[in-house]
């Protein structure tokens, strides 16, 4: 697939996508005099030159779900850890874009759903993780069992020259950022020259992408109208359980794969999970692939979807025997 | 003088039936909607092409929303705290109304169509 992105990207994106989630390789345009430049001002910003470096997004594992779109609970999370564990060389930071755990009505079962994630995530060798919540964390409670556990809802960092901005679109219940934290997130831009490289992660879509559907944030265009002055700016989501990219002005969205049952592609007539196959466990939440490099002026993207098979992910883990776990979780 | 009283005050009276008979013809129709966990009652209103309409949601339990967006319909309604808003339709259609409100596990199914002709 070639996809036109903005043509003064300062990042090379190149990603190969594992079973969760996408992995973004960013690099600078290194040896090129847009680049020093580049390298110059992120070093002046934040006090860290831009270098390559890779990320994974994990995105919606829902535990303490039980149903039968997806029989195996957990499983997809955990071979998840694995495959990401395998990885090498290692990514730096792990990206985890919300619905961590599924609501329960009763909050000490909840609490014990955050403390399972934290559990199963802790199995990962790369501990620099950051988290956003989504609406099965943060909805019912505002947000108290997410602070407890990860801190606060929206925030932002710097890693290698980028500026990272973690977004809350949930825990007010409705599908909204907020004014006030959309006046912080102006405040928090505002030291960052045009071209900076921004990546902003939150669990709903900053766009209508399916309103209907609730894939929406009601206040998306007031934060992106934030960010249009910036020239690169990539927002990576989740929530809608399956991968979407789109372009939109500057800013290049992109929703990574659930680790739990998938949706359907929003032109279908109802949202409903899409049915479990226990003979391709892990369908639609297999891996996918992305690989670019910047051309001239025009980043040529590949995307490449790869169904996991159950032995590429399992080794010698029969199906059965997955399914007999999955009916005790 | 008497006489003059009484007839300003009969005047009076029938002025007021008058306006209250022309108010009563241009207030909009009112169509109520239930909310509770996790469903809308009526399943399905309809509406008309250029009348307008006020539309009052009632919550039954805890916070809901209820979202039409191609009606500009966007109502936040709690226990206690019943939301309307009086629109005009001007396109016909079938439309869905979701409730935005994250409510709990079923919160999904929560919703219902509203008919435009």
């Amino acid at each position: 697939m070639k996809n036109e992105f903005d043509r003064r990207a300062f990042m090379r994106i190149s990603a190969m996508s594992i079973g969760a989630g996408a992995l973004l390789q960013f690099s600078p345009l290194s040896g090129t005099a847009r680049g020093a430049l580049m390298a110059g001002l992120g070093r002046k910003q934040n006090g860290e030159a831009p270098g390559p470096f890779s990320i994974v997004q994990l995105s919606d594992t829902h535990v303490g779900f039980q149903g039968p779109p997806d029989p195996l609970g957990t499983k997809a999370f955990e071979r998840a850890v694995d495959v990401v564990n395998a990885l090498d060389p290692q990514p730096e930071l792990i990206l985890f874009t919300g619905d961590l755990t599924h609501d329960s009505d009763d909050p000490a079962e909840h609490a014990r759903r955050f403390k399972a994630f934290r559990e199963i995530s802790s199995r990962l060798r790369v501990k620099k993780q950051m988290h956003v919540p989504g609406e099965h964390d943060a909805a019912l409670d505002g947000g108290v069992l997410f602070r407890e556990n990860f801190g606060e809802t929206h925030y932002s960092f710097d890693h290698r020259g980028a500026h990272f901005v973690a977004l809350d679109n949930v825990s007010r219940g409705k599908p909204i950022v907020g004014d006030e934290q959309i006046a912080w997130l102006k405040k928090d831009l505002a030291r960052f020259p045009k071209t900076a490289p921004i990546v902003v992660f939150t669990h709903r879509p900053l766009f209508d992408l399916k309103p209907d559907w609730e894939w929406f944030t009601s206040d998306g265009d007031a934060v992106m109208n934030v960010l249009a002055p910036y020239e690169n700016v990539t927002v990576l989501y989740g929530h809608i359980h399956r991968e979407d990219h789109k372009t939109i002005g500057h800013a290049q969205h992109h929703a990574a794969r659930s680790l739990i049952f998938a949706f359907p592609d929003p032109s279908a007539a109802e949202k409903k999970p899409l049915p479990f196959n226990p003979q391709q466990p892990f369908k639609n939440l297999g891996i996918r692939t992305i690989s670019g490099t910047t051309a001239s002026r025009a980043l040529a993207a590949g995307i490449n979807d790869v169904e996991l098979s159950l032995r590429e992910l399992s080794g010698t883990e029969g199906i059965q025997q997955m399914l007999k776990v999955g009916e005790s979780l | 003088m008497k006489r003059i009283a009484l007839i300003a005050l009969i005047a009076t009276a029938l002025l007021s039936i008058t306006l209250l008979s022309v108010a009563q013809e241009t207030a909009p129709r009112v169509v109520e909607i239930t909310a509770k966990k996790f469903e809308f009652n009526p399943k399905q209103i309809t509406l008309k092409r250029g009348e307008p309409v006020t539309i009052r949601v009632v919550s039954t339990d805890r916070a809901h929303g209820f979202l039409v967006k191609p009606l500009g319909l966007d109502l936040d309604t709690d226990l206690g705290k019943p939301a309307e808003k009086t629109i005009t339709p001007d396109t016909a259609g079938t439309f869905p109304a979701i409730c935005d409100h994250y409510c709990g596990s079923g919160h999904g199914n929560m919703k219902m169509t509203v008919i435009v002709e």
